[in-house]
């Protein structure tokens, strides 16, 4: 019987080499797999290019990961929030990359990766810094320009429910990026707080199914980033 | 400094000219203050783009959800009717057209509809661009909420942006502590004045040809 799952955080992100691309489910704290991104700080890979909307919070999870010098450089659509600090001062300093990409661009890369679609047309940034180098092309009157799709070697996700076969629900706006990240990685890891056999997810109520997914941890009780960053947390 | 519209006055005033049954985002700001002043008898559809239609005030301490915010990243209540959706779809209902309205505050906005809200472009600054971008291209009709003029005494509303656009000839309406003031073929033109406000005051803090109110 088909079963992706994985026993511990560790062994689901022991395989991720340097060099890898990573997408991080999540939007600012809600959705972000935290013990997955520490369980990628202990494995220590570096020279990472993560894809997140944002840049983490704090000194925890993601922010922890690029504040530990695995990450060379972020594709993100809004890389500065309030609570926001590790990324901005390694960007001053050099020590990042950034690919500042729209929101909506970013989501339908996603999206067109895991769907086969090498590119498509957007009218988002016409006429402004954003389209510079980028092909265009009328469509019935109207300036479009081309998105390449935006594929990852591996994704970090957080879900509510999973099943061994890789069915997911989520938590609300929890859901944000997940679901495509989950079809565009060659690679999808789930941590998920709650584990139950397959048939206990009613098929009408999957919003990621399995095929979508290679491997599912337990993380009962996860923590979340907002209740690591209210206690001033840092990680490792 | 008592004639003029405060906040408040300019997110009622801007809810005022949202129809009924409309399906409305609202930027970070005096925009989000619109929900408080639906006029009577109309009802707005709140979308968030981080992924929530049907959005509602913010919760009581015992209703909080940690995975329950805006695209401001402040937590919110979803409200009877509610949907959740991933950012695809989210956006799919932005850039297809589906979000009739979409009400935005603004560092600068020119006669010809261009909207600069993103960036000064100042060297070493970090860009962040959400999005904007997207919301300027795809909502039907684009609205800005913002103070006639900068801290400093700079217009804001201008003949063309001198700050990096968000996006070109978007903008229809424009909601400012002075005046309601639409863009038209022939550039800014008032449409209503505040209390205590006259056009040569409008005129003067304009960084435009402005035409008065029919």
């Amino acid at each position: 019987m088909i079963s992706k799952k994985f026993s511990s955080v560790a062994e689901a992100v022991a395989d991720i080499p340097d060099g890898a691309i990573v997408m991080v489910g999540g939007f600012g704290a809600s959705g972000s797999p935290i013990e997955l991104l520490h369980a990628l700080i202990d494995h220590g890979a570096k020279d990472l290019t993560v894809i997140n909307n944002n840049t983490g919070n704090g000194e925890v999870g993601l922010a922890a990961l690029i504040g530990n010098g695995q990450v060379s450089k972020m594709i993100c659509s809004f890389p500065r929030s309030s609570q926001s600090r590790v990324f901005p001062r390694m960007y001053k300093e050099g020590k990042i990359e950034l690919e500042l990409v729209p929101q909506g661009t970013l989501a339908e890369r996603i999206r067109a990766a895991g769907a086969g679609i090498p590119a498509f047309y957007t009218p988002t940034t016409v006429g402004t810094v954003l389209a510079q180098g980028k092909e265009d092309r009328k469509f019935d009157g109207r300036t479009y320009v081309m998105e390449p799709w935006l594929k990852a070697d591996f994704a970090l996700i957080k879900c509510e429910v999973a099943d061994p076969l890789g069915n997911l629900t989520y938590n609300k706006t929890a859901r944000n990026f997940s679901p495509i990240m989950c079809m565009a990685a060659t690679t999808t890891i789930v941590q998920t707080g709650k584990l139950v056999t397959a048939g206990e997810i009613d098929p009408e109520h999957v919003i990621t199914p399995g095929i979508f997914v290679n491997r599912v941890v337990e993380v009962t009780d996860p923590i979340h980033e907002d209740t690591l960053i209210a206690g001033a947390g840092r990680y490792p | 400094m008592s004639a003029g519209w405060t906040r408040e006055q300019m997110a009622a005033r801007a809810a005022r000219d949202i129809p009924d049954g409309s399906y409305v985002n609202l930027g970070i700001g005096i925009p989000e203050l619109v929900t408080r002043y639906v006029p009577e008898g109309r009802e707005f559809i709140y979308h968030t783009e981080n992924g929530l239609l049907g959005m509602g005030p913010p919760p009581e301490e015992d209703e909080l959800d940690l995975d329950l915010m805006n695209a401001g990243k402040k937590y919110v209540t979803a409200l009877p009717g509610a949907s959740y959706f991933h950012h695809a779809d989210s956006f799919s209902m932005i850039r297809g057209g589906h979000i009739d309205v979409c009400v935005l505050g603004t560092m600068q906005v020119a006669s010809n509809g261009d909207i600069a809200n993103w960036s000064t472009g100042a060297p070493g600054a970090i860009p962040a661009v959400g999005g904007a971008m997207d919301l300027v291209q795809g909502v039907k009709q684009i609205f800005v909420i913002t103070k006639h003029s900068t801290r400093g005494g700079d217009a804001k509303l201008v003949e063309r942006c001198s700050y990096p656009l968000t996006g070109p000839g978007v903008v229809s309406r424009i909601f400012t502590d002075l005046a309601v003031v639409d863009v038209t073929p022939d550039g800014f033109r008032v449409v209503e004045l505040a209390p205590g406000i006259d056009f040569e005051e409008v005129e003067s803090k304009t960084g435009a040809p402005i035409l008065p109110p029919i």
